[in-house]
């Protein structure tokens, strides 16, 4: 049973890459955005932001990364709702295959589309000057963050996935998420908002996600910061992940 | 691969119910299929056909009674009915991104069967698709589709196959196309349950018809069966005009025109024992 799960998601991985090598302007879309906001904030309002850090660029861009990730997993929500409206779904599990392996083929699909997006964005932010003494670990860890951050959203792209009803709907659900980077220290640090959006921007995911990436590329300790920045994402991806599950079996029963 | 054999109707339904919320979609329905027959459940839009067929596939629990397919239960032994069936959904469910040859090399893979290639291309050209095979299928027509659909279900050799509306939204030509497909599936020995709202398609295959009506089968047999339910028939001398199907033929009339229209003669009343 195990064995024919990996096979089973390793063709439906091989299905669902080629939609996003054959659409390649999805990945496109989901870079130009993340890019333009660091170009506008970097460019046009770096200047009156100056104070916040010695290089603006290097403080944008975990924030970035975090919002090219949820526009990213948009896609993963309408490539599953596609399956699902076009009945490919339904022949899917209607096949002696193990049935799991079409979510997990999508989820796996999603990190690696991410990846993609996030190494274009951040090549495109070392041309404008980005740099990081960080080692090879403090990239590893970077990238890891990253991962889990790109799971635990897509377990939620999953859901969106699943339960919605119509095309404009499951693109709806990501716009929250690439806002609330907005109301956090990715832009501007916390201390200079007003004391409600204070307390809020503070204690909400995107801040501490984005201030453990920040130290570890600034190579400063990262403290007990990246452990709530982790338990976030894990905790996240467990609830998600349990909420689409759930949703699944209803799909399918 | 495939599962054995095992005796008894290819397809067993009893007393077989299901609701959504309030809706009473199926009020005890109750049906056998023979092996290797042709199966169509007619019914108007609405009446329960595509639930019938959602429950047989495994796609959908009922709420009572009991089903099975090729012996196994649909309920208790789902992975085991699985492995005897093949749906074509009521929207041909194929990857519109994916080539016609992709997409046949998909459902191979995933079924784990060897030589995907080489399953492909014999599809492929059983099909008339090999001209079409690398073309993307968002290029292709609806007929080719629905050939590309039927195709991908026989991947594994699968003893029941369910085919869910399998002409609708099709012109006349991808009608018959699909008609002598269907007709060739059971010739090979294949069950076919086929649901349709159009009785000249059931008339056209069908070796039984069952109407689904409010939820339940008011009636099951044969067309001579379900004829004989009627008063015998009167002899009246009509003038015969062309129908339009007749007269779409005649004026389309490109290579395939005279088989089309041996098949559109062929569904005058009289003429079933012609297949």
């Amino acid at each position: 049973m195990t064995k024919r799960f990996f096979v089973n998601t390793a063709v439906l991985l091989g299905r669902s890459l080629r939609h996003v090598t054959r659409s390649l302007d999805t990945i496109l879309t989901t870079t130009i955005m993340p890019i333009a906001l660091l170009l506008l904030f970097v460019y046009v309002l770096g200047g009156a932001v100056k104070s916040v850090a010695h290089s603006y660029v290097n403080y944008l861009l975990p924030g970035i990364l975090l919002i090219t990730i949820a526009s990213g997993i948009s896609y993963t929500a309408f490539r599953l709702f596609l399956d699902r409206q076009s009945g490919i779904f339904e022949r899917f599990q209607s096949m002696p295959i193990a049935r799991s392996s079409v979510l997990w083929a999508h989820v796996l699909t999603s990190l690696i589309a991410n990846l993609i997006s996030l190494v274009v964005v951040v090549l495109v932010a070392l041309l404008m000057g980005f740099r990081s003494g960080a080692g090879v670990l403090a990239w590893l860890a970077v990238a890891g963050v990253l991962i889990l951050f790109t799971l635990a959203l897509t377990w939620i792209a999953v859901l969106a996935g699943l339960s919605a009803k119509s095309t404009d709907g499951v693109s709806a659900f990501s716009y929250p998420l690439i806002f609330l980077p907005f109301v956090s220290s990715a832009f501007v640090p916390t201390d200079t908002m007003p004391g409600p959006v204070r307390a809020f921007a503070k204690h909400q995911p995107v801040t501490s996600i984005v201030n453990a990436i920040r130290d570890l590329f600034t190579q400063r300790p990262v403290g007990t910061g990246i452990w709530i920045a982790l338990a976030w994402c894990v905790g996240i991806l467990i609830v998600a992940y349990i909420f689409a599950m759930a949703t699944y079996r209803r799909r399918i029963s | 691969m495939t599962v054995n054999r095992v005796p008894g109707p290819a397809i067993h339904v009893q007393d077989l119910k299901k609701s959504y919320k309030e809706l009473e979609v199926l009020r005890g329905v109750d049906f056998d299929v023979a092996r290797g027959s042709i199966f169509a459940l007619l019914g108007s839009n609405g009446a329960g056909k595509t639930t019938v067929v959602k429950i047989l596939s495994t796609l959908l629990n009922a709420d009572a009674g009991t089903a099975s397919v090729n012996g196994f239960d649909v309920a208790t032994q789902a992975a085991d009915v699985r492995e005897s069936i093949s749906l074509t959904g009521q929207f041909a469910a194929v990857d519109e991104i994916l080539s016609g040859r992709e997409n046949l090399v998909l459902v191979a893979r995933l079924r784990r069967l060897k030589g995907p290639g080489t399953i492909a291309e014999d599809l492929l050209h059983r099909f008339s698709l090999t001209d079409a095979g690398a073309r993307r299928v968002s290029t292709y027509s609806g007929g080719m589709r629905r050939r590309l659909d039927i195709a991908m279900s026989l991947i594994g050799n699968p003893q029941v196959i369910f085919l869910d509306e399998p002409t609708a939204g099709l012109d006349p030509e991808g009608r018959i196309e699909v008609w002598r497909t269907v007709k060739e599936l059971a010739d090979h020995g294949t069950t076919v349950l086929l649901t349709t709202q159009y009785l000249d398609e059931a008339e056209q295959l069908a070796d039984r018809i069952a109407i689904l009506h409010e939820g339940r089968i008011i009636v099951n047999g044969t067309l001579t069966e379900l004829k004989h339910l009627l008063p015998p028939a009167k002899v009246e001398y009509v003038e015969k005009q062309p129908t339009l199907e007749d007269v779409f033929f005649a004026v389309v009339g490109n290579g395939k025109d005279s088989d089309a229209v041996a098949i559109t003669a062929a569904s005058a009343p009289t003429s079933k024992e012609q297949r």
